[in-house]
């Protein structure tokens, strides 16, 4: 597999699991306008999924579904922030905001690529992905401004530091730290990063889920 | 905080109401107020203003019906079927002898 | 009933609408509240029997436009509680009422949503016949509450397309999916007939005399059948009713009476999903109550 396809395919599958993550609060998260606009965030994360799989496909001589459902679990390359199951709103919303803060950053270095294709694509979600930075530092400012909020994000980003950090390569992690901690303003630990070889238990169970209905019929079966 | 909501659906339109949404602030009020009136492009902008700064009148008494400064305060239809009997243009009028 | 009541009823019967400003009777402003809140409460209950799926869609577009459905769902139940609030009952005592099982939700989510077929079936059928009643709605006598149904009748047809669409990939697939299908409209088509209600009289529904809806239960039901047998039929589905047939002379669908005793219990929270699906609500509800309260502290 060519560095590109790794390449692609490692933020699809960011894109894509987060997605799926995100859109477990889809009907049950705190307040109903909340619901529809994390909800819409979700589609947006599916949605870069599938670019960036259609342009790995391209290449592979597959198709988008087939690179999104049929590979095993070993060879999905997601960064294990977006693997954890975190269902409460805190650990949700620092790891939408640690996400962003850090694909900002990616997707800033992508844009740059003498690659066409991909700085082209870079520039589309970055577009997108400026109405979900403005959601997460909405939703940062409003929990820094309570006693309670404050210590419920300060816990839950010190919790999912380490795997942040394992979202970009060694070059951009400096910048991530910086811009957090200037958020914060507090300096984080020096942490061991959990890269993206790591495969956290939960990943098995969110494919396991996700290819339920699909698996149920021979492969080429028509959905 | 209630926010009334007014959507514009495609340049030159007036902005019509949409309904309203509730938020903490004018700043959520923006990210649920996009998605819950623009996120299918039904939009091209949207007026949000809180619902106390709405001033509302609802009392237009007319008492003495000052019909001349509506379209059923003139009687046209009589009077111009005199003048054109009067010219003798009934005839050439549209519609004939209506 | 006194002359202002009387002269409110004559004005609404006669196809006139209401404000939130205006004098209401009090009879008519109570009965407009536990209907909308009852519509509000379903679209959000609505959202239980299918948001697990989402995780299970099998291609990405599937899962997209069943997320879109969903959310547009809960944008629907945002919208309508909007309404029952400036009616005067605020969304959290709506929501407090519906997890302690005091108010009710639509009778199909009372139950449980088993294979991929149902999804298919419940964005097909089950948004086929709210569309029905929702369409009834559009003249509400109460213009707030009337304004609102435009858009979610807008929004509810694109579910009945991605319904289908999920319907017809299925059934030209395999003989398995295929039956799939079959099987789902199996257990569907029960709840489906008592969707709109027992065939009480319009004119002894308070909902049609004060013209919260336009159209009788059984004047809706017809509407569903006539529009949507026909489509299940083409594509070699069967109905699970041997007695449903059109008689071609008065042009009305004949069919075995359905159980109104059950749909009775069903909406009384006796459904075979009920329990379980007002426990998780009022489980997810208590898990995010800090939320609000940060959310709040911080407005107020």
């Amino acid at each position: 597999m060519s560095e590109r396809t790794d390449l692609l395919l490692s933020i699809a599958d960011d894109e894509l699991v987060l997605g799926w993550r995100n859109s477990e609060w889809t009907g049950i998260a705190p307040f109903l306008e909340e619901d529809v606009a994390f909800s819409s965030i979700a589609q947006n994360e599916i949605g870069h999924a599938r670019a960036l799989y259609e342009l790995a496909a391209a290449e592979l001589g597959t198709t988008a579904d087939e690179l999104a459902f049929d590979r095993s679990p070993a060879e999905y390359r997601c960064a294990p922030l977006v693997q954890l199951r975190k269902l409460e709103w805190a650990r949700t919303i620092a790891r939408h905001w640690l996400y962003e803060t850090a694909d900002e950053i990616r997707l800033a270095a992508l844009r740059a690529s003498d690659d066409p294709e991909i700085a082209g694509i870079a520039a589309k979600m970055d577009r997108e992905e400026a109405y979900h930075r403005m959601h997460a530092e909405m939703w940062v400012e409003r929990l820094l401004s309570s006693d309670e909020g404050r210590a419920r994000l300060n816990e839950a980003v010190d919790e999912l530091w380490p795997y942040a950090l394992g979202v970009l390569d060694d070059g951009l992690r400096p910048e991530l730290r910086s811009r957090v901690e200037r958020r914060l303003g507090r300096a984080l630990p020096d942490v061991e990063p959990v890269s993206r070889d790591v495969h956290e238990a939960e990943l098995a169970e969110l494919l396991e889920e996700m290819t339920m209905v699909r698996r149920s019929a021979p492969a080429g079966a028509r959905w | 905080m209630i926010f009334e909501v007014f959507r514009q659906e495609r340049k030159g339109q007036p902005f019509q109401h949409a309904g309203s949404v509730a938020a903490p602030d004018e700043r959520f009020a923006e990210i649920y107020a996009r998605e819950q009136y623009g996120r299918r492009q039904e939009s091209i902008a949207l007026w949000l203003v809180p619902r106390s700064a709405v001033h509302e009148i609802a009392e237009f008494p007319d008492e003495f019906e000052m019909k001349y400064r509506r379209v059923d305060g003139y009687s046209i239809k009589a009077r111009l079927r005199e003048a054109r009997e009067r010219a003798g243009t009934l005839e050439m009028a549209p519609g004939g002898e209506s | 009933m006194d002359t202002r009541t009387q002269e409110f009823l004559e004005y609404v019967q006669s196809g006139g609408q209401v404000e939130t400003t205006d004098w209401m009777p009090d009879e008519y402003r109570a009965r407009l509240i536990k209907f909308i809140e009852m519509h509000g409460n379903s679209e959000l209950m609505g959202v239980l029997p299918e948001r697990d799926w989402i995780l299970r869609a099998p291609t990405l577009q599937r899962k997209l436009a069943l997320t879109a459905k969903i959310q547009d769902e809960v944008g629907h139940a945002q919208l309508i509680y909007r309404v029952v609030e400036d009616l005067g009952k605020p969304r959290s005592a709506c929501l407090d009422d519906l997890v302690s099982g005091k108010a009710k939700f639509h009778n199909v989510f009372h139950y449980p949503t088993r294979t991929w077929g149902d999804v298919g079936v419940i964005a097909w059928l089950v948004d086929a016949a709210a569309i029905v009643s929702q369409k009834a709605l559009l003249k509400c006598s109460y213009a707030p509450y009337a304004r609102i149904m435009k858009k979610i009748c807008w929004e509810e047809s694109f579910h009945i397309l991605h319904g289908r669409d999920v319907i017809l990939a299925l059934v030209t697939g395999t003989d398995e999916q295929f039956e799939l299908v079959q099987e789902a409209l199996d257990r569907w088509w029960e709840p489906l007939m008592h969707f709109h209600g027992n065939p009480i009289p319009a004119d002894e529904d308070p909902m049609y005399v004060w013209r919260i809806k336009s159209q009788g239960n059984e004047a809706a039901r017809q509407e569903f059948l006539d529009g949507y047998v026909p489509q299940i039929r083409e594509l070699g589905l069967t109905i699970p009713d041997p007695a449903l047939r059109k008689d071609e002379e008065t042009g009305v669908w004949r069919f075995t009476e359905p159980d109104w005793e059950k749909l009775r219990a069903v909406v009384t929270g006796h459904g075979p999903a009920s329990e379980e699906r007002l426990a998780f609500r009022r489980l997810s509800r208590e898990d995010v109550a800090w939320v609000e309260q940060v959310v709040l502290a911080e407005a107020a």
